[in-house]
């Protein structure tokens, strides 16, 4: 009798607590944390191949002190926020992180606009190997955050969904920062190319009718 | 005839682009075969090469290299194409992720090698460049698809090659481990096939049928040491059940028994993905 009576507890406790959500908050959260390390990851990879890169570059175009300066200030930048996974609750931190990784993405962009007018860096080997992880380094930058975009929106409905937005209110989980869309825009905009005036400070031959 | 006009169109709008698809995306197709060819580009037999060469590879190192080509990947890049057909098709083995897809969207006149997470090792983004600047693109400029596929899956098995993997394991259905819902569900289908045994045989003897009948079941899936083992546990579990009460004459469902074993021998024939996963590796390029 009093088994039985257990055993009727145990059952019900379990149908309400997974009926009311806090499983899926615990598997949700879980799974935003690992979205958010493959970003971290990814941006660190990126911070990491910076350093190299200036350095092939500077030896054929030292000439574009101003990009180069601009690359490596905002590595700089980047380097000197923490990216604890404690940063995805504090908004003001998560939106600080984005902005330097967003003005790093945007620095290298220009770099890479500057290059295309030295035929013999693009046609050296080491650069190219570099380009193409930096490349890559980028699109996995895209594919993280975009997985972490898809993350946090599965646990914000989880969060605010009604009956599972009193467990989450009971358990303090609150809603994630997501990347806000002015921001997405921003990073995902392709670098503008003004044909209009000359490139400041382009060296005086060598670039010129090349493409 | 103007009211109604708006909601027949709303309609048939709804039914001809599903809301899953936010932009006009082109659509994955489906994984059924190593080589997908949309375009019509390769000839059956240059096809069957491929797939041979492939699938060769496979059964060496259990790597999964598939190759897609479709007309065109607009509105999307290249690249936001590659990693939803990944996605999608999971290529290479759950938790190994060696899947490698080479993609050409043949009028965009764009291809990408997409790598998979546990392949980034034998194929980094710059080697993955050059199988493309090297192997593929000089021939695709001369209009020579398959020389271009079929020198780039080449070099690229030549990577995998050189990386030391796993070796593949022979397991009848790829991907599919004893989960918890397999044991589940199991029990379930044991319960209900007891109850309806036991009113029919008696206790004694329908566990035994029933241990006997889920002995085969086991065999089918995973050969004589677990069916026994399979066996044993469901007669004693099936004999236990049946002390609890008789009321089993109502099952008519106990038909369906021999539908749920069916189910699980599917997945013999053509190829499928094995579950891996890529995290956007790899490398982009034109011809």
């Amino acid at each position: 009798m009093m088994k039985r009576f257990v055993m009727t507890v145990l059952a019900a406790a379990t149908v309400l607590l997974s009926g009311c959500g806090y499983n899926t908050l615990q598997r949700t959260d879980e799974q935003i944390k690992a979205a958010w390390s493959e970003v971290v990851n990814q941006y660190q990879r990126r911070a990491d191949l910076i350093p190299n890169l200036v350095e092939v570059v500077k030896g054929f175009a030292a000439q574009e002190q101003a990009v180069l300066l601009g690359v490596t200030n905002a590595r700089a930048k980047v380097g000197s926020i923490q990216a604890t996974p404690e940063l995805i609750n504090d908004p003001q931190a998560f939106a600080r992180f984005q902005q330097a990784q967003g003005e790093l993405s945007a620095a290298l962009s220009r770099l890479l606009v500057v290059v295309e007018q030295y035929p013999q860096l693009k046609s050296d080997q080491n650069f190219r190997d570099l380009s193409a992880e930096v490349a890559g380094t980028e699109n996995r930058v895209a594919v993280a955050r975009n997985r972490y975009v898809k993350a946090v929106q599965e646990y914000n409905v989880v969060v605010r969904q009604f009956p599972s937005n009193l467990t989450a209110m009971l358990f303090g989980f609150k809603e994630k920062s997501q990347f806000t869309v002015e921001n997405e825009k921003e990073i995902s905009k392709a670098p503008k190319v003004d044909f209009g005036k000359p490139a400041p400070q382009s060296p005086g031959g060598a670039p010129s009718g090349t493409k | 005839m103007m009211p109604h006009a708006l909601p027949r169109a709303l309609l048939a709008a709804a039914l001809l682009f599903p809301p899953a698809y936010t932009a006009a995306e082109i659509a994955v197709p489906p994984l059924k075969a190593r080589v997908t060819d949309l375009t019509a580009t390769l000839t059956s037999d240059q096809r069957a090469a491929l797939e041979q060469k492939l699938a060769a590879l496979e059964a060496r190192k259990g790597s999964q290299v598939a190759v897609l080509l479709v007309p065109t990947t607009l509105p999307e890049t290249v690249e936001q194409y590659a990693i939803r057909v990944f996605d999608q098709w999971k290529l290479g083995r759950k938790g190994m992720d060696d899947g490698v897809l080479l993609l050409v969207a043949k009028n965009d006149r764009k291809l990408r090698i997409e790598v998979g997470y546990g392949l980034e090792g034998a194929i980094p983004d710059a080697i993955a460049r050059r199988v493309m600047d090297e192997d593929i693109v000089p021939l695709f400029k001369r209009g020579n698809f398959y020389g271009g596929i079929s020198a780039g899956t080449d070099r690229v098995s030549k990577l995998i090659e050189g990386e030391s993997m796993p070796p593949p394991k022979h397991t009848t259905a790829p991907g599919s481990g004893w989960s918890t819902e397999t044991f589940f569900i199991g029990f379930i289908i044991l319960a209900m096939a007891s109850q309806l045994l036991h009113s029919l045989l008696g206790r004694f003897l329908g566990a035994g049928v029933a241990g006997i009948a889920a002995g085969i079941v086991g065999y089918v899936l995973a050969g004589l040491t677990a069916a026994v083992i399979i066996g044993f546990f469901a007669f004693v579990i099936s004999l236990f059940i049946g002390a609890t009460g008789r009321h089993g004459s109502g099952w008519s469902s106990g038909g369906d028994w021999s539908s749920g074993g069916g189910n699980w021998s599917s997945g013999g024939g053509g190829f499928s993905g094995g579950g891996g996963s890529s995290g956007g590796g790899g490398a982009s390029g034109s011809w």
